[in-house]
């Protein structure tokens, strides 16, 4: 599997994730993971997607996401260039026997605990997809309950940002 | 970003006339410049309509299906290059539009679609006739639009008439709710485009001409392979130009019909499943495709990992998406053809070795190939008329400076092959979607935008069944198309392939218009009952004297019923998913052809 990071500026309009997730199923493109959320510009809203090109060259995926009239800016986010996190609720099973390892494993891995009752805890744990790959190898043994997940969230690293390219002229 | 934060000055807002979103729409509409509109309204257009009754500068002409609006709208827009408006109600008024926008979609037809929306507090309830428009169009229109606000409409309808006409031409929806086109607002004009993500390229970089022009100095078997786009950039000049500077020979694909001149000796015709030989042979072993404006499109390609193995490519187009798609680029260039080809015309000039560039050994091999496998037909044995000498007369008598609009099937492709197109807007079909039904309303369109001319829609019996309905509107608005049945009692085309990959096994695809059956309709009385001339053909000596007044006849439309034989099928063919190397030039009649070359 071959995966890319691609961060999209885009104008905030009523159906825009639904054209950018039309777009994807109708062509064929495979999106591993998506996160939208609001940009440091009113109006516009930043798309965070990990695509899979195994079948397809990325530039076909990126020449028709430009196509779309809402979308702004495309950028491909190269890993070595920029910051990438993934954002994870875990309910794990626990009992007097299992706390004190569970707990101890979210502070090795710096996650927190949020929400603790007799025979669970929710855990709450920030980071890299491998980190948090790791972190839930980890917890299997003990019994996942529930889990939800956010779309990687990435960001160049440096000074620049996409809406200067975007906005210099 | 919407609309309500465009710069507007307090002046102009309150020095604007305050007049209804519906109003607004008609004005919007007058001060784009749109002069004919096609529509039928319903309840959520309805305040639409009240002012246009009152419009001077707008023609709408009322149809009898939403669909006939569409494909009325894409012909008009097709015979001239203008932007085609059409207009319907919400719910099933819309999605009657839906075939009509997905076919301007694949043929990239500047197409503006206003639709009626339920009122805004509605949407969402499963109000009466409420659909989701905006949702279904989303992936067959270049952009969409809804509005929900009186002050949004001149902005929003300014801008979708913007993106459907320039670039990469589309179609564009606008559905408006009715409160919005009954709410009072200030009309402020003219009005700000805010389109941030819509930046089309049409300049393109001088280094990749450079190197166009050099691949095309090097090679040995160029050819142009010209696509509609050629049509849509307006840049037939340019082309004629370029290749005779170059000398190279060139195809016309199903699009490009009229794009360059048949008559023109480096014509080979057009390229594909039902192309002429020399035409997908020259494709097939050329060494440098000069892609102006196509899309290699399956049925240009056949199977595409063997098309034109031994070419480089130079592919130009407006649509960045296009360039890669399906075949990798050696030169891709994104741009306006127009310019595009001005600018390769210049540079090859200044490219020193291109006085030395030789086709001859080129040319020699391609002219025996156009000597030995002209287009041709054979007479049907079962002693019913030929659909190709008809097609034939109707493009003799009636010249190249008709319009010519066909539905989809056997007759389109007779159409495309034995009428010679000398200009480009002369030649108007559904080449991507292949819509049966097409070419009734289309060519209705065309005559409503070129009233001087000969329009003909080349009809087949299938698919003159499924929109003749808009013959009511011809005859009732002194739009006065002529219709040219060929009719051979069949869904021919699906005949034809029954005939040749289902054992002759005939499933479902007899009509029983024609020839020893019951003639259900009766195209010469359902033409009578339109209040259209009515003429059936079925002798040799019959055609040219029925085309003849089919031509002096202006004062209705007129319908042509050719009885023709059901056994006449298209050839050459490339049967689906093989290379193009396998051509048939008629059945069993593969030509000689050195493949392993």
């Amino acid at each position: 599997m071959s995966t890319h990071i691609l961060s999209l500026l885009v104008e905030d309009k009523p159906g825009l994730l639904t054209r950018v997730a039309g777009l994807f199923a109708r062509r064929g493109f495979n999106i591993e993971s998506l996160a939208v959320g609001h940009s440091e510009i009113e109006g516009l809203s930043r798309i965070t997607v990990v695509v899979d090109v195994e079948n397809l060259p990325l530039e076909q995926i990126t020449k028709q996401l430009n196509k779309l009239v809402n979308v702004i800016k495309i950028v491909e986010l190269d890993p070595e260039q920029s910051v990438a996190r993934e954002h994870m609720l875990i309910k794990v099973r626990v009992d007097n026997s299992t706390r004190s390892q569970v707990l101890e494993a979210v502070s090795l891995f710096r996650a927190s605990v949020v929400d603790v009752a007799a025979d669970a805890l929710v855990i709450e744990v920030t980071g890299n997809s491998a980190k948090i790959a790791a972190f839930l190898k980890l917890l299997e043994p003990y019994g996942i309950k529930e889990l939800a997940q956010s779309g990687l969230l990435a960001i160049g690293r440096g000074s620049k940002s996409i809406t200067e390219r975007v906005f210099k002229n | 970003m919407s609309t309500e934060s465009l710069p507007t000055t307090p002046d102009a807002a309150s020095n604007a006339p305050v007049i209804s979103g519906a109003e607004a729409v008609v004005r919007t509409l007058e001060l784009i410049g749109v002069t004919d509109v096609f529509g039928l309204p319903g309840g959520a257009i309805l305040p639409v309509y009240d002012p246009l009754m009152d419009s001077k500068k707008l023609r709408h002409i009322l149809v009898r299906h939403e669909q006939g609006a569409g494909h009325a709208a894409q012909g008009y827009a097709s015979s001239t290059g203008k932007t085609g408006v059409c207009i319907a109600t919400s719910g099933p008024g819309a999605t009657n539009l839906v075939t009509a926008i997905a076919d301007a979609y694949m043929d990239s037809v500047p197409l503006l679609a206003i639709t009626g929306q339920v009122f805004s507090h509605l949407m969402g309830t499963d109000a009466f006739q409420e659909a989701d428009i905006v949702g279904i169009t989303m992936p067959i229109t270049k952009h969409s639009f809804l509005v929900t606000k009186a002050e949004d409409i001149p902005a929003t309808i300014a801008a979708a008439y913007h993106i459907a006409s320039t670039g990469r031409p589309g179609p564009v929806l606008v559905d408006i709710t009715k409160d919005a086109q009954q709410a009072l607002a200030p009309f402020i004009w003219p009005a700000t485009l805010d389109l941030p993500g819509y930046r089309p390229v049409t300049k393109a970089h001088g280094k990749q001409i450079q190197a166009a022009a050099d691949l095309i100095v090097e090679a040995k078997k160029p050819v142009f392979y010209v696509g509609g786009g050629i049509i849509r950039s307006g840049a037939s000049k340019e082309l004629l130009e370029l290749v005779n500077l170059v000398g190279a020979p060139v195809v016309t694909t199903l699009m490009a019909r009229g794009a360059f001149p048949d008559s023109h000796e480096n014509n080979l015709g057009m390229p594909g499943m039902h192309g002429t030989v020399p035409a997908v042979l020259a494709l097939q072993e050329s060494d440098l495709l000069i892609t102006l404006g196509a899309r290699f499109d399956d049925r240009v390609t056949g199977k595409a990992s063997l098309f034109a193995p031994n070419a480089k490519v130079i592919h130009v187009d407006i649509d960045p998406a296009e360039i890669g798609k399906i075949r990798a680029a050696e030169v891709p260039i994104v741009g306006d053809l127009k310019d595009v080809i001005a600018d390769l015309i210049e540079t090859y000039k200044a490219t020193p070795a291109a006085k030395s560039a030789d086709f001859t050994e080129w040319w020699s091999t391609l002219n025996s190939l156009r000597k030995e496998y002209p287009l041709g037909y054979s007479e049907p044995t079962d002693g019913l008329l030929a659909p190709q000498h008809i097609i034939t007369r109707i493009g003799e008598l009636s010249g190249p400076e008709a319009i010519y609009a066909s539905g989809v099937g056997q007759h389109q492709m007779w159409a495309a092959q034995f009428i010679k197109y000398e200009r480009p807007n002369a030649w108007l079909n559904s080449g991507g979607a292949g819509t049966m039904g097409y070419s009734v309303p289309a060519a209705m369109g065309a005559k409503v935008a070129e009233p001087d001319r000969v329009v003909w829609a080349i009809d087949g019996d299938g698919c003159f069944q499924m929109t003749n309905q808009e013959l009511a509107t011809c005859t009732i608005n002194n739009i006065p198309i002529k219709v040219a049945i060929i009719n051979n009692s069949s869904l021919g085309m699906v005949r034809q392939w029954q005939t040749l990959f289902y054992d002759g096994r005939y499933s479902n695809t007899d009509l029983n218009t024609g020839h020893d059956t019951v003639r259900v309709p009766d195209f010469v009385k359902l033409a009578d009952a339109y209040g259209a001339l009515g003429i059936r053909v079925t002798k040799e000596e019959e055609i040219d004297a029925a085309i003849k007044l089919a031509l002096e006849t202006n004062d209705r439309p007129v319908v042509i019923d050719f009885v023709v034989s059901a056994d006449s099928m298209v050839w050459p063919m490339v049967p689906q998913g093989v290379s193009n190397s396998y051509v048939q030039y008629a059945r069993d009649h593969a030509p000689t052809w050195d493949t392993d070359e």
